[in-house]
């Protein structure tokens, strides 16, 4: 079983153009700069922020829960995908695993970042509470980076085997870390039968970590008391919220690594098609939650929870709010329902309006409610009535949506994103069985 | 006339509470008491006071060894256990109340706070559009069942024997969580540093929560460490009205410094009721509503007019504004 040459040098990856370049050092000057803001948070506190003692999660926690929901892409697709054995899911893997990867090391990182005492972190651990969803939170989050890595490792051994020889004329040195990472790698049944135990073991374990992470997530906000956290709906409703935004971003970086890579062989119409109506089922599942959380309560119209839903309707955040349920899902669901709205162009601008409204979709799930306590905000500072991040708040934020990027790329930049052993296995099973059938349907 | 009369009567009250919680004390510090006492030759005042020693003898020593004796700082550890046998709780007549915002300066005084900073915060309620606003003075409830201490991570807030919950800020990891799982949104936090944060002369107790620590949460303790001297919180000693009674559930019996009345007596006779009473967090705060009032509200409009505007979006207070009164 030869794999072409052709094939290795497709998917190899490759050193980056003068746009690869500009793109690596523009993310990592956002993120020093986030670094520096931080480091002046912790100097100074988080009087940086403009976070008061009402709107008192901002942007970091939404920034959290927005990376938390994006991992969940891993999950859905590589997993669910792999387990209805949908064939079309090969070329977008490893791509969504590592969207995965990306999201959940930082998610674990950004809700540091709110922390009012850093310093304390290993409280958490010392003096930690099994009641407290924080500490649930504490233990999903390593795991699940953990299942992610695992996902993502497993299935890049042959792969690593192949670039080790492919590199070692001409760049002896990559070729070697190949090496290493391929774990002697020979391709012999036995290493494949534990490689394949070990990929169905993961992709299993996968999905209820998933589950978890994300129910984890919303009973952060619907085990208080608080109108618009307090409902039973949000762990489905997160679960779906992070279908989306999980499909979202795979659909956007899957376009931006064709296009830079050149992989339109490998990553076809046909696979935008399918991941497309993946997306629109997700849209649709996500507004039936919508529709629960904002037009329901309108029937039983509790005093505190329609001054909450009026607040979004027609208050200060309204023209966000219709943002987000306009433009990252009405819109969305009636572009990808037609054929020429699964093309990969319009699939990528989707796309991206999917995980803008995604982002500022946990800004609105967070913030408002903060602002609509049970007692009046009475006798604090007019500003307390009011949340808009500060100048601190955006650029540590930037910083963190750009660490998750620079993570991407370097995976990118030294990663085959389309596999390239399971590509030729394919490419051979199909050959097979086209020379099958042509021998049974001829007499 | 009458103001001296409230004060004979807080004295009087004090001295109730004080043989009441004497016993506390002496548990705490007795040893170190006892000790101080003997190693020390004071001359003797000839007034003699009965103290309670920790092995449950009653002695008699002289009033001016004992004032003599530095307060017992409660550390952190200790002041985990709660004061023993007691079950601390307060009523608040909203009858009687007229925002003289008494209890909130009282407070910021005892606990060192800035401006905004009020563990007490005075709210101005008005139920429904028809209803007759009331001032409404609003501490921390100290729930039997405070969603603040589930959601804890670290156990930096906790709940002691006494029903007081506090917060332990050299514990505190200042994730906010229990800010906004509290309903009655009680808790404050220190978002930045401040130069009263480095005072070490009084060392740190969750007692008094001074001094307070950058990026760790604050909330109304109900003043444990006057409680240990047999006093009220700051707030209850500092309202002129009387409209704070606090006391002891198990003994069944609340005072505001001028009169003492029977908890469950006072409750059932004016409609006691506590806020938000369907949430089931069960608040140690009971309030009296507002009927038969000493006051009209209007007399809490004599105040500054930057806390005149923090009432800006009540109903009646916009009322008020449009036909010029105020």
């Amino acid at each position: 079983m030869e794999i072409s040459n052709k094939l290795i040098n497709d998917l190899a990856p490759t050193k980056f153009g003068k746009r690869g370049v500009i793109w690596t050092i523009s993310l990592i000057i956002i993120s020093i700069a986030g670094i520096i803001a931080y480091i002046d948070q912790v100097v100074k506190g988080q009087v940086v922020t403009n976070m008061n003692d009402y709107a008192l999660w901002g942007i970091y926690i939404s920034n959290f829960v927005f990376f938390v929901a994006t991992s969940f892409v891993g999950a859905v697709t590589v997993a669910v995908l792999r387990l209805t054995n949908n064939a079309w899911r090969t070329p977008i893997v490893r791509i969504a695993e590592i969207i995965s990867v990306a999201s959940i090391i930082m998610a674990g990182l950004t809700i540091m970042i709110d922390m009012g005492r850093p310093d304390r972190l290993l409280y958490l651990f010392i003096h930690g509470r099994m009641q407290s969803p924080i500490i649930w939170d504490v233990i999903i989050i390593p795991t699940y980076i953990v299942i992610c890595l695992l996902l993502l490792y497993f299935p890049l051994l042959p792969d690593l085997a192949i670039l080790k020889n492919h590199f070692s004329k001409t760049n002896p040195k990559l070729s070697k870390w190949y090496g290493i990472l391929s774990l002697n790698w020979s391709g012999s049944e036995k290493q494949k039968s534990i490689q394949l135990k070990s990929i169905q073991i993961i992709a299993i374990l996968i999905i209820p970590a998933g589950f978890v992470l994300q129910t984890v997530d919303a009973w952060l906000f619907s085990t208080l008391f608080r109108v618009g956290w307090d409902s039973t709906n949000m762990g489905a409703y997160f679960i779906s919220g992070a279908s989306v935004a999980g499909v979202g971003a795979l659909v956007t970086v899957m376009y931006v690594i064709r296009r830079a890579n050149k992989l339109e062989a490998y990553i076809t119409d046909y696979h935008f098609d399918k991941l497309g109506k993946f997306l629109v089922l997700t849209c649709l599942i996500y507004l039936y939650f919508n529709i629960n959380e904002y037009v329901i309560p309108e029937f039983t119209s509790k005093k505190e929870e329609i001054t909450h839903l009026n607040h979004l309707y027609s208050g200060q955040y309204a023209p966000l709010f219709w943002f987000v349920i306009i433009g990252g899902l009405i819109i969305p669901i009636i572009v990808l329902l037609f054929k020429k709205g699964r093309k990969p162009l319009p699939m990528f601008y989707v796309g991206m309006l999917v995980v803008i409204g995604s982002w500022w979709k946990r800004f609105l799930i967070v913030t408002p409610t903060l602002l609509q306590p049970f007692l009046p905000i009475q006798g604090v500072p007019e500003s307390w009535h009011h949340y808009f991040p500060s100048f601190h708040e955006w650029i540590i934020t930037f910083a963190t949506l750009a660490m998750a990027l620079l993570i991407i790329t370097f995976l990118v930049r030294y990663l085959p994103i389309v596999p390239i052993q399971r590509t030729a296995d394919e490419q051979e099973e199909t050959e097979i069985n086209k020379s099958v059938i042509s021998k049974t349907v001829t007499p | 006339m009458a103001n001296k009369k409230t004060e004979e009567g807080s004295n009087n009250r004090r001295n109730f509470l004080r043989l009441g919680l004497m016993s506390s004390v002496s548990a705490v510090a007795g040893a170190t008491l006892i000790s101080n006492l003997t190693a020390d030759e004071v001359e003797p005042s000839g007034e003699k006071i009965r103290v309670l020693t920790p092995d449950g003898k009653m002695v008699e020593v002289d009033a001016k060894s004992i004032n003599k004796y530095p307060e017992a700082v409660i550390t952190p550890t200790e002041s985990r256990k709660g004061i023993p046998d007691k079950k601390f709780v307060m009523v608040i007549d909203l009858a009687k109340c007229k925002n003289a915002r008494k209890c909130v300066e009282g407070c910021q005084k005892a606990h060192k706070l800035d401006d905004h900073e009020e563990f007490m915060k005075v709210q101005l309620i008005q139920n429904n559009e028809e209803g007759s606003p009331y001032w409404f003075p609003k501490p921390c409830f100290h729930c039997d069942e405070p969603p603040c201490v589930t959601v804890c991570p670290t156990g930096a807030t906790f709940k002691r024997e006494d029903g007081i919950v506090l917060i332990d800020n050299e514990r505190c990891i200042g994730c906010k969580f229990c800010i906004t799982s509290c309903p009655y949104s009680a808790r404050q936090f220190n978002w930045g540093h401040k130069e009263k944060f480095e005072d070490k002369s009084q060392p740190y107790s969750p007692e008094t929560q001074v001094p307070a620590a950058e990026g760790t949460v604050m909330k109304c303790d109900f003043c444990p460490d006057m409680l240990r001297q047999g006093k009220l919180p700051h707030c209850a000693t500092a309202c002129p009205m009387g409209v704070i009674y606090f006391g002891d559930k198990n003994e069944d019996i609340v005072t505001n410094g001028s009169e003492t009345v029977s908890f469950s007596q006072l409750i059932k006779d004016r409609g006691g009721y506590r806020h938000l009473e369907h949430l089931g967090t069960k608040p140690n705060v009971y309030y009296l509503p507002a009927v038969n009032r000493q006051f009209p509200v209007e007399r809490g409009f004599d105040v500054d007019e930057e806390i005149i505007e923090r009432y800006k979006d009540v109903p009646f207070v916009k009322e008020l504004k449009e036909q010029g009164k105020l």
